[in-house]
């Protein structure tokens, strides 16, 4: 059924059609209306799952982990600092390969203060084992949380993931989102039934110390070789998908005019939208420019950005985050996964729209600018802070 | 068991009465086996081996960091005959309320969930998700044993070290840097929380600890158990004294033994009492204390006890409320 809904009630939406048994929830703005609506959902007897009503996203992500442990399907969603708060019991849910799912509204961090769209409360949770998606659409949101309800479980995966949204660009604005009947849903994601649990009948520990000469690096080789599984079974259940729901997921990255393109951008989350507009605009003046869009920020797709990207001349990297001290972290990664391809194009990287600062079409217009100058006479500038009021130099003061 | 079952584990405890060792007259159900690596004299052991034999093999138990996370043993071993998972150092309330979410999502009734954390872990860095635990109401018992300071880093003061403590952050010294500030009572804390049941118990007191653990599993809501459990390593006495320390603490009312059951205090009275100054000296980290030094820790030992007696006498009149 179609419904116009934000993509904060998408993600609420999500939760209940997976028929999430758990959901430790704390508020923060911008996500709050995810979990109050879970709550209506649960209080009106709508959706039958115990809502934990916890103290802090720190307990959210522990009380998540321990219900899966004990072998219930968990949901939460968080923000920001909330995020950020959650970091310890992040790396805990990925080594203890517990498949909790979580929606992340990215925010940016205080101070100063802001609320508003930036990638770096996730970005920075990188290395703690988690899948990560950025979505464009509200309708990636809820298809992305089916999707890694129906990986993540899997014997063989059991990690947890995160499913990102720009802040207010997508948690609080309506779009059309086909939302399928539960009954399709249950036909398509199975009943979580760990094979390793907290069961009385069958008693074992979980997480005990474990030496140097011991399992630690074999475990922590388990999750790497679990996200090697998952690029690919993703892909598998996508054609499941599409067969299921009659719609397409897609892949881990979404190519939009690159594959004859001589300048490329690479973004992620709802730039994409706005660069797809760009895309189109320098197009129809004859230019051959193109996008990819990452999808999957984990694992990450060096493959198939190989793949997209072998043709062009110019890559540039939007990056709604910054390593201070270095660059976008986007942009590291794209370069590091273009480094051992057979001809790598000059790169240059962006850092854009912190803190919500608005990305216009015009401003991605003048990135399609920028790479065709890269591609013509080569790097000057690797990194460029995009619409700073004021020049570099002078805004530093 | 008996009252004079009792008895005997008690005097049982305490090391054997006149006449050779007594059988304790609890359950020979063990569910934690020979193995564990805690020290020799580890009060903390005793303390888990009573409880699980009073929870039975329907348990499920949460352990953070604590001396509790090494003790069962390196991966894959595990002196536990009990599903058990380790948690980070300040989440055990938050674990526990998430399990028991889980079986509450699955329809299972019949299975214990208990919480097991230190001192630190518990009054210091937990407290958050321990006191969240206890608001929202879960049905679980969280079991603080209590070694009174960071005994699994090597012995640094916590917030439930008592006055006078020597430690590795409390080194005494030249200017006399011993613990200042007063231990924090976890149990006040947690009857301001209104919770239906919380106690203090001893290892010295099995029959006792046992009994307020089949308690507390009855309990619809949260519970909050406060276990004395000596440590030879860091209290600086010999292994084979902890008993003997842990029964010291109570008669000298060091370490009162009593529960609050939905708001109503019932103090155990034991038998014989000890000066205050013969439970300090049986340990080498009040060594340094002066006489007017312990005579202030008399004065104020002396003092909660008389409290606690009156909050006895004021709440025996109320109805247990629902």
């Amino acid at each position: 059924m179609k419904k116009v809904i934000t993509g904060n009630y998408t993600a609420s939406y999500a939760a209940k059609l997976c028929r999430a048994e758990v959901v430790p929830a704390y508020p923060i703005t911008p996500q709050t209306s995810i979990v109050e609506k879970i709550a209506e959902f649960v209080s009106s007897g709508e959706m039958k799952a115990q809502y934990v009503k916890v103290e802090s996203e720190h307990t959210a992500m522990a009380a998540c982990i321990s219900a899966s442990y004990a072998g219930a399907r968990t949901f939460t969603a968080t923000s920001s600092h909330g995020l950020v708060l959650m970091h310890e019991m992040l790396h805990w849910a990925a080594g203890a390969r517990t498949p909790v799912i979580m929606a992340n509204v990215n925010r940016a961090l205080a101070p100063p203060w802001s609320v508003w769209a930036d990638h770096t409360d996730s970005i920075s949770q990188r290395d703690t084992g988690w899948i990560q998606f950025y979505c464009e659409s509200n309708q990636e949101v809820l298809d992305t949380i089916i999707m890694c309800y129906k990986v993540c479980e899997q014997p063989d995966i059991l990690l947890p993931a995160m499913v990102n949204m720009d802040a207010f660009i997508l948690s609080h604005t309506s779009e059309v989102v086909d939302v399928p009947t539960i009954e399709q849903v249950d036909a398509f994601l199975p009943r979580f039934e760990p094979e390793w649990k907290l069961d009385p009948d069958r008693p074992m520990s979980f997480g005990s110390l474990s030496p140097p000469a011991s399992f630690y690096m074999e475990w922590r080789y388990g999750i790497q070789h679990a996200m090697d599984l998952a690029a690919k079974r993703f892909l598998d259940e996508s054609r499941h998908f599409e067969r299921h729901f009659g719609r397409p997921w897609g892949g881990l990255i979404e190519e939009y005019r690159a594959s004859d393109a001589d300048a490329v951008l690479v973004a992620m989350g709802t730039m994409a939208s706005t660069a797809k507009e760009a895309v189109d605009q320098v197009r129809a003046k004859g230019r051959k420019v193109g996008l990819v869009r990452l999808k999957a920020f984990r694992p990450f797709p060096s493959k198939e950005l190989r793949e997209a990207l072998k043709g062009a001349k110019a890559v540039g990297v939007m990056d709604r985050s910054h390593t201070f001290g270095h660059e976008g972290p986007l942009f590291s990664e794209v370069k590091a996964a273009l480094y051992n391809a057979p001809k790598r194009p000059a790169m240059a990287g962006f850092t854009i729209g912190l803190g919500g600062r608005d990305i216009l079409d015009s401003t991605v217009v003048g990135l399609f600018e920028r790479l065709h100058g890269v591609a013509e006479r080569g790097v000057t500038k690797e990194v460029e802070w995009i619409d700073l009021r004021g020049a570099e130099e002078e805004v530093a003061r | 068991m008996t009252a004079k079952g009792g008895k005997a584990a008690e005097a049982g405890a305490a090391g054997g009465g006149a006449k050779g060792p007594k059988k304790l007259p609890m359950s020979e159900l063990e569910l934690m086996h020979p193995g564990h690596v805690g020290c020799l004299g580890c009060g903390a052991c005793n303390a888990m081996r009573y409880a699980l034999k009073a929870t039975g093999p329907r348990t499920i138990i949460s352990v953070p960091a604590c001396c509790w996370a090494v003790m069962p043993g390196n991966f894959p071993n595990t002196c536990f005959n009990i599903p058990h998972i380790n948690t980070a150092f300040e989440v055990t309330g938050a674990s526990l309320s998430g399990i028991r979410a889980a079986l509450d999502a699955r329809g299972v009734k019949d299975v214990t969930v208990m919480g097991w954390a230190g001192d630190g872990g518990t009054a210091d860095i937990g407290i958050q998700s321990l006191s969240g635990m206890v608001e929202r109401g879960t049905r679980a018992i969280y079991v603080m044993y209590d070694n009174e300071a960071y005994m699994n880093t090597g012995i640094q003061r916590s917030s439930s070290t008592p006055v006078g403590a020597w430690t590795t952050t409390t080194p005494v010294g030249a200017i006399r840097d011993y613990k200042r500030a007063p231990k924090k009572n976890m149990v006040e804390i947690m009857v301001a929380h209104g919770i239906p049941y919380t106690a203090t118990a001893s290892i010295a007191w099995p029959k006792d600890l046992i009994e307020k653990v089949q308690k507390a599993m009855q309990v619809a809501g949260p519970s909050f158990i406060h276990v004395f459990a000596p440590c030879p390593t860091g209290w600086r006495y010999p292994p084979e004294r902890t008993f003997e320390v842990a029964r010291m603490a109570t008669q000298s009312h060091m370490f009162p033994l009593y529960e609050v059951e939905h708001g109503v205090y019932k103090v155990k009275q034991v038998k014989k009492e000890t000066p205050l100054k013969d439970y300090l000296a049986a340990q080498g980290r009040f060594r340094h204390l002066t006489e007017d030094e312990i005579a202030t820790m008399q004065t104020n030992v002396d003092r909660w006890w008389r409290t606690l007696l009156a909050r006895e006498r004021a709440t025996a009149e109320l109805a247990p409320s629902p």
